[in-house]
């Protein structure tokens, strides 16, 4: 504003101007600070398959294997646990793993390739922590009558049957998450890829 | 009352004086010095409460200054070393065991995170019972309240820095809090991790944070929160504007210059608050396992999750709320309400100077009303707290939920139960009982 009142519509138009091209130039300068937090290069190529030898799994027992820095779980059920996924069908929150937690070829009833063998990624799908093992039926864990066996997660309460599908009315918004993995043999199996020979 | 219009100084002749009277005359150090301290008037009726604010910034000096110490030999590495154990965990070992006076300096910056909440927590508490946060001090309880948010996230930060268990989990929980926001949720996560797992990109980058970042940020919101307190004045027990009633030469008949009366004073708090600080430091520095969790004594394992996982006491009543929420309201997901809720425990602080619809400020005025929800509040607000360290159960998820409904009704109900409380007439002058 200049002392006479009037202003300079010209000069104003300039500082504005000016003004809008400092803007865009500090958002600009912005670029490389934000992408410098993206995951880097290295931190992208790692990841690859991991090959897991299941011939000394028993039945009931449970194996923890690294892949890309998460648990993932392999399970050999026995008869028994797979008994109780039909029966907590009404208890689930997605019983038929409609959602997309799965490969196609583990969208059944027990979310597996073969019944027996689970192979699952032990990360609740709350907030992301690893849930323990509740296998034993009703109070031995603790867990009330009802509990027929499967996973707590120790964070926020959510609970998995053997399948690692979530109970109703659990903080878990999804069914545990199947890996892609692949038989190599019948001992043998692939995690993180779905193809043989890959 | 804010610094500015105070005369230069005048020199007496003496060496002293001249470099007083040739600084003066360049820079501000005679106004800022009585504007802020021997010509700042504060209310005289000042009481135990009125302790908390010199003491947070004391803690804010400890911290710090123990922190500058401890990066000289901290290293944010996730990479394991030798003996297979990850360098930023053998890092912190190395400071307590062979660093001299390295164990000192971190028991005092580890207690000094709890002192720093338990402070924070009275002076807010005293927010509430006297009115603090209520015109013309909205802008002192706004910058407090950033205050507060910066530094729960500088303790988050810190937390995952020693790189043990509770550090890797609980860094994984609230990171994993970000992905429940619609649609840009999950990248959001990613990009505050910088890998796909918490992992060393995690580690540096929560280190940057943690010393350069947000004591920055800190620094700036305590210059602001106090500037804006000297410019309004401090409010008092008896919620009464001192400004009011001044004498002659404008100052006001019930203050009193913050130099030396309540430098004296806070002195005596100091010395009582280190007491008890160094009886912590010295004979229980885990805190129980509150203020030190017992699984960050074992290196991070990103395949195996601690049976018992709880957040340090300070963010329980938060988590506990985070908890609560199971339902799936509205279509969204229950995880996304958990959120909602944990981060709306947080910021509706904020909210409070325009919630209060109240006549008077202090509760040496208000009802019966105001009583019985503020102390409701402060029992909800501890059993949030206790069943956050606990493990989930039905019968802890059911009580919290009734928490979270009183919680959340204190504030939200705010406007209409301030507005029916009955309150007695307030005094003119300040009351010294």
């Amino acid at each position: 504003m200049s002392k006479q009142g009037k202003m300079d519509c010209g000069r104003r138009r300039l500082i504005v101007a000016t003004a809008a091209v400092g803007g865009v130039g500090a958002v600009g300068a912005l670029v490389p600070f934000v992408s410098s937090l993206l995951p880097s290069e290295r931190a992208k190529a790692a990841g690859a398959p991991v090959e897991v030898d299941i011939s000394k799994l028993e039945p009931g027992q449970m194996m923890t294997v690294e892949w890309r820095g998460k648990p993932v779980w392999i399970i050999n059920r026995t008869k028994d646990m797979l008994d109780t996924l039909p029966k907590l069908a009404d208890a689930v929150a997605d019983p038929k793993s409609e959602k997309d937690q799965q490969p196609a070829y583990a969208k059944n009833d027990t979310r597996s390739i073969k019944p027996e063998i689970m192979v699952v990624i032990g990360i609740c799908t709350h907030l992301g922590c690893s849930p323990s093992q509740k296998f034993k039926k009703g109070s031995e864990e603790g867990m009330g009558g009802e509990w027929l066996g499967g996973f707590l997660c120790p964070c926020h309460g959510s609970t998995f049957d053997f399948a690692g599908r979530v109970f109703k009315a659990k903080p878990a918004p999804t069914n545990l998450e199947v890996p892609p993995h692949v038989y190599l043999s019948d001992t043998r199996i692939l995690v993180g890829e779905d193809k043989k020979g890959a | 009352m804010a610094a500015g219009n105070f005369e230069k100084y005048k020199s007496d002749g003496s060496i002293g004086g001249n470099v007083l009277e040739w600084v003066d005359a360049r820079f501000p150090a005679t106004s800022l010095w009585k504007g802020h301290l021997s010509e700042y008037y504060a209310p005289k009726n000042f009481n135990f409460w009125y302790f908390f604010g010199s003491l947070a910034l004391l803690v804010l000096v400890i911290q710090i200054v123990t922190g500058i110490f401890l990066v000289m030999h901290y290293k944010p590495d996730a990479a394991v070393n030798a003996n297979g154990v990850p360098i930023a965990f053998a890092s912190v070992e190395y400071i307590m065991r062979d660093v001299p006076g390295g164990w000192l300096i971190r028991y005092m910056h580890s207690t000094g995170a709890s002192a720093f909440f338990i402070v924070v927590y009275l002076h807010m508490f005293r927010g509430l019972l006297y009115g603090s946060y209520r015109k013309p001090r909205e802008l002192t309880w706004l910058f407090g309240v950033g205050i507060f948010l910066v530094l729960m996230g500088e303790a988050f930060f810190g937390y995952l820095l020693p790189w043990g268990q509770m550090s890797f989990w609980g860094a994984q929980v609230i990171v994993n809090l970000f992905s429940a926001i619609p649609v840009i949720g999950p990248d959001l996560s990613i990009i505050i991790r910088g890998d796909f797992v918490v992992g060393d990109a995690t580690l540096n980058r929560f280190f940057s944070f943690h010393v350069i970042a947000f004591p920055l940020v800190l620094l700036g919101l305590v210059a602001a929160h106090v500037l804006a307190l000297h410019e309004t004045g401090s409010n008092n027990p008896d919620g009464v504007e001192i400004k009011a009633n001044k004498d002659e030469n404008g100052i006001p008949l019930d203050g009193i210059p913050f130099h030396p009366y309540y430098t004296v004073k806070d002195i005596v708090g100091v010395v009582v608050f280190l007491m008890v600080f160094s009886a912590v430091m010295f004979f229980a520095p885990e805190g129980g396992g509150y203020f030190l969790e017992t699984p960050n004594f074992y290196p991070a394992d990103p395949l195996k999750t601690p049976p018992h996982i709880a957040p340090v006491w300070y963010f329980t009543p938060y988590y506990s709320i985070l908890r609560a929420m199971v339902w799936n309201f509205f279509g969204l997901p229950a995880k996304l309400w958990g959120v909602v809720g944990m981060g709306a425990s947080v910021v509706i602080f904020a909210a409070l100077p325009w919630l209060d619809r109240s006549p008077v400020k202090s509760i040496r005025y208000r009802g019966p009303i105001t009583k019985v929800m503020l102390t409701i509040f402060v029992i909800c607000f501890f059993i949030l707290g206790y069943l956050g360290t606990l493990s989930p159960s039905p019968m802890g998820e059911l009580v919290s939920q009734i928490c979270t409904v009183f919680y959340f009704g204190f504030f939200l109900g705010m406007p209409w139960w301030s507005r029916m409380d009955k309150f007695k007439p307030v005094p003119d002058r300040v009351t010294m009982k």
